[in-house]
Parts: C-alpha cells; sequence; structure tokens
C-alpha cells in the first residue's frame, strides 16, 4: 500500500472533500468539514480496503493523514 | 417438538420527531445530513407518564386481534425493556392481568437493549422445546427517548420508541422453526454505551435533578454513547457472529433467504452488509420511518418484512442482534 492510493481512497469516500485537497501532513482536525460521521466512514473505508480494523483511541493519536496511513500499514 | 414464530405486531406511540424537527432544534444539522448518517427520517416519541409497557400492552392487544390470537392459550409471558415500570414486582406480572393472560402463565422479565428480543426467543426456544410452555408472548418494548438528554442531537437522531409483540408456539414439524444460537458478552464494552444514573449504582440524586432541571431532571437517568467504539465493536463481532450462527446451522450463506440484523444505524448496517458480502435484496433495513427502536426493531422488521413478501413459507431468515453489554446474539427461523 501506498500512501497516494490511501488519499485516493479517502478522497472517493468523503463526498465533502475536494480531490487533491488532502495532504500527507493534513491534520483531520483542520478540515472545517470534518465531522464524527466522516471518522465512522474513515473506520469502515480502512476496515473494507485494507481489512485492519483501527478503534477510538488509535484515530486519536492518529493527527495527520501520514500518521495514520503508518498505523494501518503497521497493522495490514 | 420446535419452537416456530408464529405471529408479530408492533405499536408506534402518536408523536413523532422528523429530520426537520431536528434541523428546527439543531440549526448545524440539514435532513440530508442526518438521513446519510443514520438512514432514518422519523421517529416516534412517546408521551410524559406512557412507558415501555403501555406500548408493549398496546403491541400485544394488536397481535391478538390482527392474528385472532386465543389469549387463554398463552402459558409464558416474557417482557423485554430497559424500562421497567418498578424495581418490584415484575412488569410481566402486571402485564398478565391487564392482558387477561391466564393466571397459569409463566410471567418473567428480562430486562435487555438491543439483543432483547434474539434472546427472547433464545429464552421462548428453551421453554417450548424443553416441554416447559407451548405459546410464548414475547413483549419487547422500549422507550429511549426518555433517557436521551434533550441538547444530544446525535442519540435524538438515531432513537425512537416502539413496543412490539411476538407469538412463538410449539410446533410438531421438525423443519420450521427457531434453529441453533450464537451468542457473545464482553461486558469491558459496558461503558461505551449505558444509561447512567439509572439503577442502583450512581443513582440519580437531588444534586443530579437539579444539574438537569433544564431536561425536566432525567428522572429515568442518561443514556451515553460512544458512537466510534460502538461502531468498531459491530465491525468486530458481527461477521465472526454470522460465520458462527451459520456453522452451528449447518447452512451456508446462499441457503439464508433473508438476513434481518438488529436495527442500529443504516449506515452502519451499510457497512456491516458489504464486509459480509451480503445482497442488497437480501438484506433487510426498516427504520426510515421509526429508527432505532432498541429490542422491538427485529419484530418490527420482521413484521414488515413479512408484509412486504420478502419473507415466505420455508423461508430462512437469518436474526442477528448486537448492541449494548456488549451483548451479541443470533440464530436463523425457517417460516
Amino acid at each position: 500500500m501506498d500512501i497516494t492510493s490511501f488519499i485516493h481512497s479517502i478522497e472517493n469516500e468523503i463526498e465533502e472533500l475536494t480531490p487533491g485537497s488532502l495532504k500527507p501532513d493534513t491534520e483531520f482536525s483542520s478540515l472545517k468539514e470534518w465531522s464524527s460521521m466522516h471518522v465512522l466512514i474513515l473506520i469502515a473505508l480502512i476496515d473494507s480496503e485494507y481489512n485492519v480494523t483501527v478503534n477510538g483511541s488509535d484515530l486519536q493519536q492518529c493527527k495527520s493523514v501520514n500518521d495514520l496511513f503508518n498505523l494501518v500499514k503497521s497493522r495490514h | 417438538m420446535k419452537a416456530s414464530i408464529h405471529s408479530t405486531s408492533y405499536y408506534l406511540p402518536p408523536g413523532t420527531l422528523s429530520n426537520s424537527d431536528l434541523c428546527e432544534l439543531f440549526p448545524q444539522l440539514t435532513e440530508k445530513d442526518i438521513y446519510k448518517r443514520t438512514g432514518i427520517n422519523n421517529r416516534h416519541i412517546t408521551s410524559t407518564g406512557v412507558v415501555g409497557s403501555d406500548l408493549g400492552f398496546n403491541a400485544a392487544i394488536k397481535l391478538f386481534e390482527e392474528n385472532n390470537i386465543d389469549r387463554s392459550q398463552i402459558d409464558y409471558l416474557i417482557f423485554c425493556t430497559e424500562g421497567l415500570d418498578y424495581k418490584g414486582p415484575a412488569t410481566a406480572c402486571i402485564l398478565q392481568h391487564r392482558l387477561g393472560l391466564n393466571q397459569n402463565c409463566g410471567a418473567i422479565d428480562l430486562p435487555f437493549g438491543c439483543t432483547g428480543f434474539t434472546y427472547c426467543l433464545s429464552v421462548a426456544k428453551g421453554l417450548i422445546e424443553s416441554e416447559q410452555a407451548s405459546s410464548v408472548l414475547i413483549i419487547t418494548s422500549d422507550i429511549p427517548s426518555t433517557v436521551i438528554h434533550p441538547d444530544d442531537s446525535e442519540l435524538r437522531m438515531i432513537f425512537g420508541d416502539a413496543g412490539a409483540a411476538t407469538l412463538v408456539v410449539a410446533k410438531e414439524a421438525s423443519d420450521i422453526g427457531v434453529g441453533r444460537y450464537s451468542f457473545g458478552t464482553d461486558g469491558s464494552g459496558a461503558e461505551n454505551l449505558m444509561v447512567e444514573r439509572s439503577g442502583t449504582r450512581n443513582p440519580a440524586n437531588a444534586e443530579w435533578f437539579q444539574k438537569n432541571e433544564a431536561a425536566g431532571g432525567m428522572v429515568y437517568g442518561q443514556m451515553k454513547m460512544n458512537s466510534v467504539e460502538i461502531f468498531t465493536f459491530a465491525l468486530r463481532v458481527v461477521p465472526p457472529m454470522i460465520a458462527d450462527i451459520l456453522e452451528k446451522n449447518m447452512l451456508n450463506k446462499n441457503d439464508i433467504d433473508l438476513f434481518i440484523f438488529h436495527q442500529a444505524n443504516a449506515f452502519l448496517l451499510s457497512v456491516l452488509r458489504r464486509k459480509l458480502k451480503i445482497e442488497e435484496d437480501k438484506f433487510f433495513i426498516c427504520m426510515e420511518n421509526v429508527g432505532n427502536t432498541v429490542s422491538a426493531s427485529i419484530p418490527i422488521a420482521l413484521n414488515e418484512a413479512i408484509k412486504k413478501g420478502k419473507i415466505k413459507s420455508g423461508n430462512k431468515v437469518l436474526l442477528a442482534s448486537f448492541g449494548i453489554g456488549y451483548s451479541w446474539s443470533g440464530t436463523v427461523v425457517t417460516f
């Protein structure tokens, strides 16, 4: 898995995100569209695409897209 | 002797809470967003003083009338709710009298939440197949709106009040009825979905009532949910539970005509459906007009699926529930 396809999957799944707007160092909390629903969409996406389960405390520790990518990659 | 589902009915209180009502109360929400997050357009809400056993009573009367049931034949009543009338006597005893059931009828409360219906059905199966009873009335009825803080938009979006009644009877045939069960419990998740200040541990006190004065005191307690943890819990336990149910019943996924899960949240259900690779037309979602009705959700869905012709004689329906506890359970019912 690589970060480009990871970002592409997230942008595909979350319709409020403009394609190309998400970068590896983007912090989720800085996205103005970000809501609790998006957290659930992200969990579902990671589960179905990478067969990795992330929980609430995992996500709290992942500030940026890159942090999350590294976490998923380490469990993939 | 096999336990078989004879009929189901349900009753919804007349008060409603629509997505447009929610948007008026919470201007940051949009109707489209609420629907996308939950798959719900409307919920029914009980009125002051009308409690779970009242909704359940109305559902049972409907069940008797719609299906010409001779109530004198009922020899066991199981009442399931998270909102019992009293700590004593059992609400099931009060309902036995109110419903005019025989005095030789057993009656117990089974206070449970999301997995309430599948648990009641397993108890009914045990009673019937061990020949302790032959006609078991299950009443599953919940009023979650009474334990949701008025400012909690997330929970108000999801939950609705309802009562359901299901008659389970003994049948001689061996090829129909309630199959083998899969159960699961993980109390380490108790705090992620809990009705706080609702019982003997940390009971509601004067300070609590004062703090919640503007919300009517929150006299029955307050539901708190960590939605991320509940979501990941469901993703973790439901797929192995489904595999276990199929294995215990010596069936393959393709043998199942319809899957009916606890109607928790349509978004979560569709994620689970995709994860389990179940075709859309074999997966019944029924919450658009009622919301998550806790222990009433599966019998409401069963009733609607039968009415819509989605369940026919001989069909195998996989029932599975999961939630507060954590608790999960399920089986296959052949109609």
